[in-house]
């Protein structure tokens, strides 16, 4: 499998998530700094992800937004709080208007990632800190939760496939 | 799928979610009785700005609510929100779960 394990807190509103991939540590840190393999996972397949910039060093931003079925666009900001290739990332994570401007009413949410050998695998932890509720509740609202629903059969699949998942 | 698992969700499934001890254990005070901020904090071997700080997160992530009556701060459960961050957090696990999918299908090209 994948997720190796996963950890909820309601009541601090955060989210921990471990995974194992069979590659590299710094195979694996591409997919988050090269904007063309981020933006192929980032998204569901029907609300696919597109980074305009991606300035991938420590106080960086990138900017990206997501495309519905109907063609509407929700936009993004990251800023890098901290990068230590290729075994640490830190980034605010936050919406913004049509004009990329972070919308500062909306809140924050704060992810660290790091990435560690195992046993010839590498093992991906990443931890998502929330402001409030209605932060979340907006970001599923951004149309992920739709795009989730559509991307699970073939997210199925690929899991199902042990060639694929492991 | 993520969603209907919310029906048979338990205060005991709901109190896995809560990590952290004591904020899961004032989460269980309330529900078991009529605390103050005050009446909790002479509970516990830490500063009353310290159990007063758990308070503001559980209120903060709408778990709680504060009450006033005359001097006193009454804790009590809000049991809505309790649900609803459980919920949007099964909601974002499943984001996650199909990313790392994603990305176990992208590394498998290589």
């Amino acid at each position: 499998m994948t997720v190796i394990s996963t950890q909820k807190d309601a009541a601090a509103l955060s989210m921990t998530i471990v995974a194992e991939f069979d590659a590299s540590v710094e195979r694996v840190w591409r997919i988050w700094e090269d904007p063309r393999q981020l933006e192929r996972w980032w998204g569901p397949p029907a609300y696919p992800a597109t980074f305009e910039q991606h300035d991938f060093v420590p106080g960086g931003s990138a900017s990206y937004y997501m495309t519905s079925p109907e063609g509407e666009k929700s936009r993004g900001w990251w800023r890098f709080t901290a990068i230590e290739a290729p075994n640490r990332l830190e980034f605010d994570d936050g919406f913004a208007d049509d004009n990329g401007e972070p919308v500062a009413a909306m809140g924050t949410a704060h992810g660290v990632v790091t990435l560690e050998a195992v046993d010839g695998r590498t093992r991906m932890t990443v931890v998502s800190n929330f402001e409030s509720a209605e932060q979340l509740e907006q970001m599923m609202a951004m149309g992920m939760e739709e795009g989730m629903k559509e991307a699970m059969g073939q997210i199925d699949a690929i899991l199902a496939d042990p060639a694929l998942s492991r | 799928m993520v969603v209907d698992q919310l029906g048979d969700t338990g205060i005991d499934r709901l109190f896995q979610a809560l990590a952290d001890a004591t904020r899961r254990d004032i989460v269980a005070k309330a529900m078991a009785g009529e605390y103050s901020v005050s009446g909790l904090a002479a509970l516990y071997d830490m500063s009353f700005a310290a159990v007063q700080k758990h308070v503001a997160v559980l209120e903060r992530a709408s778990l709680i609510t504060k009450q006033k009556r005359g001097r006193e701060q009454i804790v009590r459960v809000h049991y809505e929100g309790l649900q609803r961050a459980r919920r949007l957090l099964d909601e974002y696990e499943a984001i996650w779960r199909q990313r790392a999918g994603r990305i176990a299908e992208i590394l498998a090209e290589d």
